[in-house]
């Protein structure tokens, strides 16, 4: 994927988030996730069915890449179990934090391949999946 | 102007915008402190050798030049801390906790910084004293009409920041101060924002504590001044204990305490720090602070007017009186601009600017912030809105 390419995807996500609202409905889960180094704050509210991601949306302010990788993540994780939203989860930071993933699994969100080069932003490109990982987590227990 | 005082403008092409969080220091303050670790390091206080005496005469003339700084009626009425947090911490706590009940109320406003509304929380939770927001005006300013409207037989503390931080709005404190003083009211003011930028008499403006730090007026980080009126100072409890501001301690646990405003200062305090305020105080009173006010009020007009020409910018405080600009170019986030502008080498703020409360007040709870200081330029200024001009790009230069 070229840069062009990467920035566009990016910036369709930025512009016209997916799943950005809070849920009209009950029986969702919310969670607060913020970076505290600076000023990214959303909320994410995930629906759960028997072990499996039935809806995610997410509600809040942040910046591009904050909101872009939460609209492609929480796309991608709508409609898995929880161990294949882990699976892919664990991909996606091992990619941020450089170390080995499975490209194929990914998707979309290799937009990001290279955000380690601003380790300031990684922190932005792992806003949702540290939030909704707290999610998972608890339900696994 | 006066560029030239300062080392790291000369030296780089940085436009610094950031002066509201903190200010660059000038080479002066810089050998000031030098010159104590290079000529006459020592502690101060019983020393019975020259520099110890040279330090201490340093460290106390330092406490009367603040007190002429700010207009204080006696040096014993400065006490030297690490800067606003602490001092706010120190009214709360060693005043406040002493001399507040249950059910007694403090007026704050939703504009406040972190450190004039954390420490009335938690006083609230501790003894129950009721925190309560004077309502803003249509400019987010307070009126003395708000501020009557609130205050009840309970209210017996107002404490404000002369100028915020997020939308530099100056406050009229000595009108305030006099209401309070009809209502009985204690008067604490948060300087932190206005100590370099606007004129403070606190014997003229009759406030009863006041607090502010010394790196956002040109000196160094870790020192900060409470004042308070000296019969309030008598009465507040020292929140350390410890060298230097006993007078007599037995082995029975019978303490005898120095009197103010040494008892506030336990342990060796920030020497170092204490003679860059020094030296900061007598760089701004070389300039004058009228000087440097009204050049940065006509900095402020000037970025504003540019500013408005540009239709994709969102300003939020066009009318208020004080140094600060705060705004948002439509459909980016604050943060991305903060990164966007970096790449120009100009530093401004994104965020809250730890007002958190702001967020009930905007439609958005951050906006960029430029806080101007008196070695900003016009050049800068045209620099700042040629970038912003050109933020069509935003996207391919910073994804």
């Amino acid at each position: 994927m070229d840069n062009d390419m990467k920035r566009a995807i990016i910036l369709d996500n930025y512009s016209n988030p997916k799943n950005r609202g809070i849920p009209d409905s009950d029986g969702y889960i919310k969670i607060n996730s913020n970076n505290q180094s600076c000023i990214d704050n959303i909320d994410i509210y995930v629906k759960l069915k028997e072990d499996k991601i039935e809806d995610i949306k997410f509600e809040g302010e942040a910046c591009v890449i904050a909101i872009s990788s939460t609209s492609i993540l929480s796309n991608m994780l709508v409609g898995k179990s929880i161990d294949e939203a882990k699976e892919i989860i664990k991909n996606y930071f091992n990619m941020i934090e450089e170390g080995e993933y499975d490209k194929d699994m990914l998707g979309e969100a290799n937009v990001y391949e290279d955000m380690y080069k601003q380790p300031s932003r990684k922190t932005c490109a792992t806003l949702f999946i540290r939030g909704i990982n707290k999610i998972l987590d608890n339900e696994k227990e | 102007m006066n560029r030239e005082d300062f080392t790291i403008l000369r030296d780089s092409n940085m436009v610094y915008f950031d002066n509201g969080a903190t200010t660059l220091k000038p080479d002066s303050v810089r050998d000031a402190i030098l010159k104590y670790y290079n000529e006459y390091t020592s502690n101060i206080h019983r020393g019975d050798y020259e520099n110890s005496l040279k330090v201490s005469g340093l460290y106390e003339d330092t406490r009367r030049l603040v007190k002429d700084f700010i207009g204080a009626g006696h040096s014993s009425e400065i006490v030297f801390t690490k800067g606003t947090t602490e001092s706010l911490n120190m009214i709360a706590f060693g005043y406040f906790r002493n001399h507040l009940k249950k059910g007694d109320e403090i007026l704050i406003t939703e504009m406040e910084h972190a450190s004039n509304v954390l420490p009335w929380f938690v006083l609230s939770e501790e003894i129950g004293v009721v925190v309560k927001y004077i309502p803003l005006n249509k400019n987010n300013e307070v009126s003395i009409d708000n501020l009557e409207s609130v205050i009840t037989n309970r209210t017996k503390v107002v404490s404000l920041a002369h100028m915020t931080n997020v939308i530099g709005d100056v406050r009229d404190i000595k009108k305030i101060a006099r209401v309070c003083h009809n209502h009985d009211i204690l008067f604490v003011v948060d300087a932190a924002q206005s100590v370099a930028h606007e004129y403070i008499n606190v014997t003229d403006m009759d406030v009863d504590f006041l607090a502010f730090s010394g790196h956002k007026m040109y000196g160094p980080t870790g020192i900060g001044v409470l004042y308070g009126k000296f019969d309030l100072l008598k009465e507040m409890k020292p929140l350390n204990y410890g060298g230097g501001m006993n007078a007599i301690f037995n082995k029975d646990g019978y303490i005898e305490l120095k009197d103010v405003p040494d008892r506030l200062e336990a342990g060796t305090p920030n020497i170092e720090g204490v003679l860059g305020l020094s030296e900061c105080i007598r760089y701004i009173n070389k300039i004058g602070l009228e000087k440097i006010r009204n050049y940065e009020r006509s900095l402020k007009d000037y970025l504003i007017d540019k500013l408005k020409k540009l239709d994709f910018i969102k300003i939020y405080n066009k009318t208020n009186k004080g140094s600060i600009v705060a705004f948002n170019i439509e459909g980016v986030f604050s943060q991305d601009t903060a990164i966007y502008l970096d790449k120009y080498k100009i530093c401004v703020r994104a965020g809250n600017h730890c007002a958190k409360m702001t967020k009930d007040i905007f439609d958005v709870a951050n906006t960029v912030r430029v806080s101007l200081s008196f070695y900003n330029t016009k050049e800068e200024i045209d620099l700042l809105i040629n970038v912003l001009k050109n933020s069509k790009n935003i996207w391919e230069e910073i994804l």
